[in-house]
């Protein structure tokens, strides 16, 4: 029960994004003739409150990034670090509560429990982690009111738009203290209105709440809306673009035409 | 350009003076179009001249003297009549310097092609990166003419960016059965 205690208190208290580190990180999958690299010495430091797009071709290691961020897999060489804390030298249990409690993770399928009201699926993470149900309800109402949903809370999922569904997963990813948003995907199974709502929300979830965010997207249009964009191929890091970049080397493109 | 059938439709909406037709054009334009008063100027002075446009000089007695009033004829209807139906010539061609640049790559080899689609798709991202935060910066003053504007650009950017990805993707599997046929022999 003291756990428990402590996570509500830690709750209240100010929410810092925790920045995220990969250092020459390799994953592979399979051995011997059969490796195959995802991911082949990444290097990439995404800072507290950063708003980072992940692209590249398919097979690039675009998803496979995005679960060594949350220790979902672990890497084969190489260190990932969550707030300077190096994944691998958690014990199990200290990574599934940091899986738990700093990280949240955003689909391209919609992912809600259709039986569980809007609310109650964003309860859900708190209360599995033994929050009491009003706490759980209140941080739940909380988040929901980050995401711009604040009303029709005790509605089912069916009741909602394929992008109120998704700002209800988003609230669900950052619900309590979760500052790190992992995104994959997040706007695939949405239509082109609905998907620039909710990458404006990973926006002013960045901007307003201080919320690290990383996406991956094949879509330029929603890239552009994070901070700096990362290009991936073949495993590797082959590119990054800030809006700074191009400010200094003016409209060479000639898309001013 | 089409200026001239700017100033036209302008016009359409009632007689205007030459320097409200250069700010009004501005405003519609977003203004991302610029006209300086002399080109406005010698703009209406070829309406004029085509009969497209008549001018009123106002007299001495009123207002600032010999201040010229254009106002369309039936013949400037007419012409901007046609002017809203009729489709954009295809010019220019599309022989733009990215796609020129970029075929040259491709031209040159697979290396040499990945690198150049990787640097210009950075350069491209990056600027709709920056037109996305101009206009999260401008949001609450933009115009519904500047925020068209940038669409406009945005929209462009994104058609160059989505045929470098077709670059890409064409000479990768190019690559891919060069190296088949190689491996083979």
């Amino acid at each position: 029960m003291s756990t428990v205690m402590q996570y509500v208190r830690d709750d209240t208290g100010p929410a810092t994004a925790p920045s995220l580190e990969f250092i020459d990180v390799v994953k592979s999958f399979g051995t011997g003739p059969l490796e195959v690299r995802a991911v082949s010495g990444i290097s990439l430091r995404i800072a507290a409150g950063e708003f980072v797009a992940i692209m590249g071709p398919s097979g690039c290691g675009k998803s496979t990034l995005l679960h060594l961020a949350g220790a979902l897999e672990d890497p084969s060489a190489g260190r990932v670090l969550v707030d300077g804390q190096d994944l691998a030298t958690l014990g199990a249990r200290d990574r599934s509560e940091l899986r738990r409690r700093d990280v949240g993770y955003v689909f391209q399928r919609l992912n809600l429990i259709p039986a569980l009201t809007a609310v109650e699926n964003v309860m859900l993470p708190l209360e599995l982690d033994g929050v009491s149900t009003g706490a759980a309800r209140r941080s739940a109402i909380d988040a929901m009111q980050r995401v711009g949903l604040d009303h029709h809370l005790d509605r089912y999922p069916d009741d909602f738009s394929g992008g109120q569904q998704q700002r209800i997963a988003i609230a669900r990813a950052v619900v309590g203290r979760r500052r790190l948003l992992l995104a994959d995907e997040p706007t695939g199974a949405l239509d082109t209105a609905n998907s620039d709502q909710v990458v404006e929300l990973l926006r002013s979830l960045c901007d307003d709440h201080g919320t690290s965010v990383v996406m991956v997207t094949h879509e330029p249009r929603f890239a552009s809306w994070a901070d700096r964009v990362v290009f991936l191929r073949d495993g590797r890091v082959v590119d990054e673009s800030t809006p700074a970049a191009s400010r200094n080397g003016g409209d060479p493109l000639g898309v001013d035409r | 350009m089409a200026v001239r059938e700017g100033l036209l439709a302008l016009l359409d909406e009632g007689p205007r003076h030459g320097y409200q037709l250069k700010t009004r054009f501005e405003g519609a334009t977003g203004g991302v179009w610029p006209l300086n008063v002399g080109q406005v100027y010698t703009t209406l002075d070829r309406l004029q001249r085509d009969g497209l446009v008549d001018v009123e000089v106002a007299g001495d007695a009123d207002g600032a003297p010999g201040q010229k009033t254009y106002s369309i004829t039936a013949a400037g209807r007419e012409e901007l009549g046609q002017w809203w139906v009729a489709v954009p010539s295809d010019d220019p061609p599309p022989r733009d310097e990215l796609m020129l640049k970029t075929l040259m790559a491709i031209e040159r080899g697979r290396d040499h092609a990945m690198e150049v689609i990787t640097k210009h798709r950075s350069a491209l991202t990056a600027l709709l990166q920056l037109r996305r935060r101009e206009r999260r910066e401008q949001r609450d003053t933009e115009s519904v003419a500047a925020a068209l504007v940038t669409d406009a650009l945005v929209v462009r950017a994104e058609a160059d960016l989505r045929w470098l990805d077709m670059c890409e993707s064409r000479v990768t599997a190019l690559a891919a059965t060069s190296t088949q046929k190689g491996s083979s022999e």
